[in-house]
């Protein structure tokens, strides 16, 4: 009972031990449902032959990346060398969901607009962003009105789905993938996953 | 003077409030005849649409529902709530159709489960659990002032003494000055 006196300090430090944790939290990413749970289906049409649709099933078998990208993100920009380097050594194969290229673009005022008008200008938009820093994708879809990026739970670009060869979407990556986060945290799931399959 | 203004100002404020409410009568008849077009389509739709938004956290401003937020996010999913309902899907099934993608993080109102058990029962259980330690300590306290109120023999005789006015010599004089209240 002597040291009754120290249980307000006691519950103070609890409170700030508590508070110190939440400042190592990062609010802004919400972890997402889908994490192994099938990826949703989709059928898009493909930036370099736009008459031409993909979806899901021609991945199977394949642990495989699916990075949601635009030509208006700026920190698609950041992350793009270290999706070049990492298309370059071959180990994964990563698909682009290029995300509402026209209208995502706040400086376009895409009201209005036809959609064939702005499926042209987002090919073209597209195209010349990869052309001018590199394509890392094995392919690009187009998601126009951002509706497959909704079924994916998209609310920022970039993010990056880890999708394992059953289709099953395993990890997610919110904001640009690092050297650093390539290095600790994906390539160790991608391997795993590979030798799993 | 003093009169005759007041009643102008008051005939002022009425003349005021009929052109006002004339001025309403003729802008709902003007709707009612189509002269002016309404902003919605369908306002019962849109009233669903807007109740629903509301209890739906935006997820790139993520202290403003979807209805508030100007975020092309919040407006692709407001898009989403009104087509799901124009379809006739129930609100509950927009909400998981939503919740399926976003996670429960885009409910204003966590759900009651395991995982939020604290949230929801934590402030009830801290309520329950204070007013059982203050009763407890009440009841202690009471019963130790119980036994502090009796007094010894010795005491009893003193303050008898004391009531009587014949203080004890050792007793300290009382102070002369009225107590200021």
């Amino acid at each position: 009972m002597k040291a009754k006196f120290l249980v307000p300090l006691f519950l103070f430090l609890l409170l700030i031990g508590f508070l110190g944790f939440g400042l190592t939290l990062n609010p802004r990413e919400v972890p997402s449902p889908l994490i192994d749970k099938p990826a949703p289906d989709f059928s898009l049409a493909r930036l370099d032959q736009p008459e031409q649709r993909f979806g899901l099933e021609q991945m199977r078998g394949q642990v495989w990346l699916l990075n949601v990208w635009a030509s208006w993100c700026v920190a698609c920009r950041q992350e793009h060398p270290v999706l070049v380097k990492l298309a370059r050594s071959g180990v994964v194969p990563i698909v682009g969901l290029n995300y509402k290229e026209v209208r995502g673009d706040g400086e376009i005022d895409a009201r209005g607009m036809a959609l064939e008008t702005e499926t042209a200008q987002a090919i073209e938009r597209a195209r010349d962003w990869l052309t001018r820093h590199g394509n890392p994708y094995q392919l690009s879809v187009m998601d126009i009105d951002g509706r497959v990026g909704i079924d994916f739970g998209v609310y920022g670009v970039p993010e990056t789905f880890l999708i394992d060869q059953q289709g099953r979407i395993r990890y997610k990556q919110i904001g640009p993938v690092t050297a650093e986060n390539l290095e600790q945290v994906l390539m160790p799931k991608i391997k795993e996953l590979q030798r799993a399959g | 003077m003093q009169v005759e203004r007041f009643m102008s100002g008051r005939r002022l404020l009425a003349t005021l409030f009929a052109v006002c409410a004339f001025g309403g009568v003729a802008a709902v008849h003007a709707a009612e005849t189509g002269t002016a077009t309404p902003i919605v389509a369908d306002q019962a739709l849109e009233d669903e649409v807007q109740e629903l938004s509301h209890k739906l956290r935006c997820l790139v401003c993520q202290n403003q529902s979807i209805a508030e937020s100007h975020a092309p996010l919040a407006v692709d999913l407001r898009n989403q709530v009104r087509e799901q309902l124009a379809a006739g899907k129930s609100k509950n099934e927009v909400i998981d159709y939503l919740v399926e993608r976003y996670g429960d993080f885009v409910l204003y109102e966590p759900p009651f489960k395991t995982t939020t058990l604290l949230l929801w029962g934590g402030p009830a259980a801290l309520l329950l659990g204070g007013a059982s330690w203050l009763a407890f300590r009440l009841r202690r306290r009471a019963a130790e002032a119980a036994v502090q109120d009796q007094l010894s023999t010795a005491e009893r005789a003193r303050a008898r003494a004391l009531l009587a006015g014949d203080a004890p010599a050792t007793a300290d004089k009382p102070s002369a000055e009225e107590p200021r209240s």
